[in-house]
């Protein structure tokens, strides 16, 4: 088998990146899923919220992923659903298996990565304690109460304030489970605020921030759990433990691109996103490959992760029309200081970017009344006053093509939070 | 009225079986768990000890080192994963040499092949990330690495080929002597037998002292692990010791047979025989000391932590014999650390003295052989499309970190002594045991389950008991 | 005073109301017009959106994802929710059907946001 581009994946990212590559010009485009329907994990976000910048209403998870699939299915672009890919090797052959063709190997010109990613478990925290029944990721939740309506329990613990965990609290309430606390490790929460306001508040669901689990009881289901406050070095504070009876904890503590695939291939992988490095056409370290939604670095929202998939879509459909121009000698790099975790892209090639370019990267704390500041060299072009910046919500600077073109020896670009 | 009953379907239980089926006789197993492979014996270093560490001229040492001379010929009939990885005892100063070197005599009177390298650079060659201060090794060819689930889920399946009864969620609550034997009184009605093997791990002292007046004590000595994502196993070539101490073997940094690296265990003593949670300090202590030994360890790569708990007899020795004052009560006991190692000779054993007593005759059907479940990831391409070609259930991953196939679930279930919980399918096949730790596969796996074994959604458990994993439908009680 | 976030967008900005009595007066710390509008409504007659399932039968998943189609008074939000409990749909189920018109009373239709075949 051989196609122009082939996409891993078929959720958010993998649709809106197969849509633009069509819309560039590319014919042969193959999709690989491995669930069994495209949409990936929008079809278990149930709730609405999603689509306000893409579509300008507010849809849920499902209909958004429906709007994509049709505009997929439109264009004819083919799909394989139920199917794995097992590797895909610098050579850009992916061998993949499903039950009806077994196992075959696909060549692609361009690969667009696009697999998303997965939730940290307990066992990453190390909490300890028993390891009973009742301890469920808040996204296997979210599976099981949405898609298959199968409630995994009745009086509820989650911790980790992130947008998952605030989402399910409001699930579980509503399928008739008492959720009992949210707790965070860190002193602000991970979610976006409307979450905590519309998930928590409006149910008298109280957030215990700097808190976390330090025990875990019962030998087969769960039973309680102990929370205790944590001190600056997030370590727990003696004396501070509450004990909560409870059948079910439910863990919404961090996402992780999921790049087992990626690694394997030798793309390099940064230690801060866990995801590629990419260039401004969203390309990885292997010439045709590409990387795009939460396999590049986690989002916030679904319509960044939609308008970033057509971004590598359009540039996959360049590489292999041979419309790339050829790589300059001179790229800049970028870079985070100062609370700015990291950039996405990594590097510039000033010829071969667009007009503008959206540079993405998340903060390390909460900022309030700080200014971000975008460098050129040592020199400071931009500086902006930002009223708050959290950790939970994704930021962006643009970087015009005529700003670089006056600079031509300019090597390198640096964000990052000055206080007022 | 059987011949022979096993008390514990655990490592040392299921050994007893399977060498027991190799004769005529009627066998049956009671284990108290849903499933084989339910305490002890599940939550251990999976390690085969070469003997150096054992007590010179103790039963222990004897039953090691046998126990590790079996491994390599028992783990391909029983087609499970053994890799004979070899081992250091690391000294990481000049004092301690003089302990290093009583450790290499007893290696020596145990009949092991030992050796001391004090060559820092031939250390180094051989595990490049060994700690910077560490002066010299025992270095023991002879260790190796096997699967705990599978050697003792192999065994028992293969002691229920060969006719052995298994009855699980039967625990034994009483015994009453009988004119030719006994009358052993579980929670799941009486058993009447001529024989009985005490099998029973942290609880085999229980059991003991229930029939004799010879108490015996065994404490429950829980060992905390952290156990890091496939692919790091690499970061070790042999399993890393530290020097023993007065509580055992210490921590060891060791690579295990499916590619894992394992760090563990520490060692408290507790009463709870059932006290399995691990605690903070007990998994910063590991963390620490792991480190001491091997350097750069990638903690951020830990996907879970667990605890076991080791049957620590007072004498730290096995006792494997029939009780004085207890006639056709044979204990099997004491069984910690090597106990995994010891396990087919102490089957061997324990099979050896009910064969003087009941005059057994070999079972001429006997076989030997079990076939392992298939690992559809580690064949080669064609045999894996030949594989899918036959049997589509193999194409449809299930479990995305250790890429587990429906075929190897189905196969978990079906086959003798089959799955029927979470856990037990995850022993079987290792799906959710990955990084994600079934977060993605459990609800499908549940789903398979629920069709296979025909119990309802919120019947099936994660390792039987009351862990049920669904409690209800949504909205039920509104 | 009254202290809100607005909830029409991830920005979630932060809204300083003046209220005197009954009378609401200026918000402040709105990014743009809804922010406005958010207060007000928050303050007299607060609305939410509605997510949920209801079971199917026939079809090829055991529940449907539905939603109301409009905001509805968040002081009927269990109302809404408990007359979804007895809900079976048969499939196909296509997105927008109306599997509850006029839920608990509010004018609101319960819709399906998935497709069930």
């Amino acid at each position: 088998m051989k196609y122009d581009v082939v996409i891993i994946g078929g959720g958010p990212a993998g649709l809106a990146a197969a849509v633009s590559a069509r819309d560039n010009g590319v014919e042969s485009i193959l999709i690989l899923e491995r669930d069994k329907e495209l949409g990936g994990i929008l079809n278990q976000c149930i709730h609405n919220g999603f689509g306000l910048h893409t579509f300008k209403e507010e849809l849920t998870g499902p209909e958004y992923a429906a709007r994509y699939i049709t505009e997929v299915q439109n264009r004819n672009i083919e799909y394989k659903l139920h199917t794995m890919v097992i590797e895909i090797n610098k050579d850009k052959v992916i061998t993949a298996m499903n039950q009806e063709e077994g196992l075959f190997q696909i060549e692609a010109k361009a690969i667009i990565l696009a697999m998303g990613c997965r939730e940290r478990s307990r066992g990453a925290l190390n909490i300890p304690g028993y390891r009973p029944a009742g301890i469920f990721s808040a996204g296997t939740a979210q599976r099981l109460v949405n898609m298959e309506g199968y409630l995994p329990g009745r009086e509820v613990v989650i911790l980790g304030s992130g947008d998952i965990g605030l989402i399910m609290a409001r699930r579980m309430t509503f399928e008739g489970a008492k959720v009992k606390v949210v707790a965070e490790l860190m002193p602000y929460s991970g979610g976006l605020k409307r979450n905590i306001v519309q998930c928590l508040d409006d149910f008298g669901i109280p957030l215990k921030l700097s808190h976390t689990v330090v025990n875990i009881k019962g030998k087969e289901r769960l039973e309680s759990i102990t929370l205790a406050q944590v001190d600056e070095n997030l370590k727990p504070i003696p004396g501070t433990e509450e004990e909560y009876t409870c059948d079910t904890l439910l863990l919404s503590v961090g996402l992780i691109p999921e790049n087992e695939l990626s690694e394997n291939m030798g793309i390099e992988i940064s230690r801060v996103t866990s995801g590629p490095i990419v260039n401004e056409s969203l390309e990885t370290n292997i010439e045709g490959v590409f990387a795009c939604g939460n396999v590049l670095h986690v989002h916030d929202l679904v319509d960044f992760v939609s308008g970033e998939a057509a971004t590598a879509g359009k540039n996959a459909a360049m590489y292999v029309q041979g419309k790339h121009i050829d790589k300059s000698e001179n790229t800049i790099s970028l870079q985070g200081e100062n609370g700015v975790r990291y950039t996405v892209p990594v590097n510039i090639d000033p010829k071969r970017m667009e007009d503008s370019q959206i540079i993405r990267f998340r903060v390390g704390q909460v900022y309030t009344d700080s200014f971000l500041s975008v460098y050129f060299d040592d020199e400071r072009i931009s500086n902006k006053k930002k009223r708050v910046m959290a950790p939970g919500e994704m930021e962006e600077v643009v970087i015009t093509k005529a700003q670089l073109m006056d600079r031509p020896n300019l090597k390198r670009i640096t964000i990052k939070i000055e206080e007022a | 009225m059987v011949d022979v009953i096993i008390i514990g379907a655990g490592v040392s239980g299921s050994a007893c079986a399977r060498e027991l089926s190799r004769y005529n006789v009627n066998v049956c197993v009671l284990e108290k768990g849903e499933d084989v492979c339910y305490a002890t014996s599940k939550a251990n270093s999976g390690i085969a000890h070469a003997g150096y560490d054992a007590k010179v001229g103790s039963l222990m040492a004897k039953l090691n080192v046998e126990g590790n001379k079996m491994m390599p010929e028992l783990s391909k009939e029983l087609d499970i994963p053994f890799i004979q990885n070899g081992s250091f005892v690391v000294c990481n100063n000049q004092e301690d040499l003089d302990t290093l070197k009583t450790l290499y005599d007893k290696g020596v009177a145990n009949g092991v092949d030992v050796e001391i390298i004090t060559d820092r650079n031939r250390i180094v060659e051989m595990e490049p990330n060994i700690a910077d201060n560490v002066v010299a090794v025992l270095y023991a060819p002879a260790t190796g690495v096997v699967c705990p689930f599978t050697l003792n889920i192999a065994m028992a399946e293969n002691a229920a080929m060969n006719g052995v009864d298994f009855k699980f969620n039967t625990e034994v609550v009483g015994f009453e002597k009988t004119d030719n034997g006994w009358k052993v009184l579980t929670n799941n009605g009486e058993f009447e037998t001529k024989y009985i093997v005490n099998a029973a791990g942290v609880y085999a002292d229980v059991l003991h002292n229930m029939v004799s007046e010879n108490k015996i004590h065994i404490t429950a000595r829980r060992g905390d692990y952290c156990l890091l994502d496939k692919g790091t196993g690499k970061h070790v070539n042999r399993t890393i010791f530290a020097l023993p101490s007065k509580f055992g073997k210490g921590i060891l940094v060791t690579p295990t047979a499916h590619g894992n690296l394992l760090l563990g265990p520490t060692a408290v003593d507790i009463e709870d025989k059932e006290a399995t949670a691990t605690t903070s300090e007990g998994l910063n202590e590991l963390i620490a000391k792991a480190g001491l030994n091997v350097k750069d360890i990638p903690l951020r790569k830990v996907i879970t932590s667990f605890a076991g708990l080791r049957a620590h007899e007072d004498n730290h020795e096995f006792i494997i014999k029939e009780v004085e004052d207890a006639k056709g009560f044979i204990d099997c006991a004491g069984i910690e650390s090597p106990g995994l190692t010891s396990s087919p000779a102490i089957g061997k054993m324990v099979a050896g003295i009910l064969k003087e007593k009941l005059g057994l005759e070999p079972n001429p059907n006997f076989n030997g052989k079990r076939e392992g479940i298939i690992a559809s990831n580690e064949l080669d391409f064609n045999s894996r499309q030949e594989l899918i070609k036959n049997k589509p259930a193999y194409g449809n991953i299930v479990c995305r970190c250790e890429m587990i196939s429906e075929g190897e679930i189905l196969d978990a279930i079906h086959r003798p002594l089959g799955a029927k919980s979470l856990d037990g399918v995850k022993r079987r096949t290792r799906a959710g045991m990955g990084r994600c730790q079934s977060g993605f596969c459990s609800p499908r796996t549940i789903d398979l389950i629920n069709k296979e074994c025909k119990i309802a959604m919120d019947e099936i458990t994660k390792s039987g008991g009351k862990s049920q994993i669904i409690v209800g439908t949504n909205k039920d009680s509104l | 005073m009254v202290e809100l976030i607005c909830i029409n967008c991830p920005i979630g900005c932060n809204l300083t109301v003046e209220v005197e009595g009954e009378v609401i007066g200026a918000v402040t710390g709105n990014t743009c017009k809804r922010g406005e509008k958010y207060a007000h409504k928050e303050l007299t007659n607060p609305t939410r959106i509605v997510t949920s399932t209801v079971k199917v039968e026939n079809g090829n998943a055991p529940v449907v994802s539905v939603k109301t189609k409009n905001d509805i008074p968040k002081g009927k939000i269990f109302e809404c929710i408990e007359a979804l409990k007895n809900v079976v749909v048969k499939a196909p189920v296509n997105i927008g059907d109306v599997i509850v018109s006029n839920v608990a009373s509010t004018g609101v239709d319960i819709v399906a946001t998935t497709n069930v075949i």
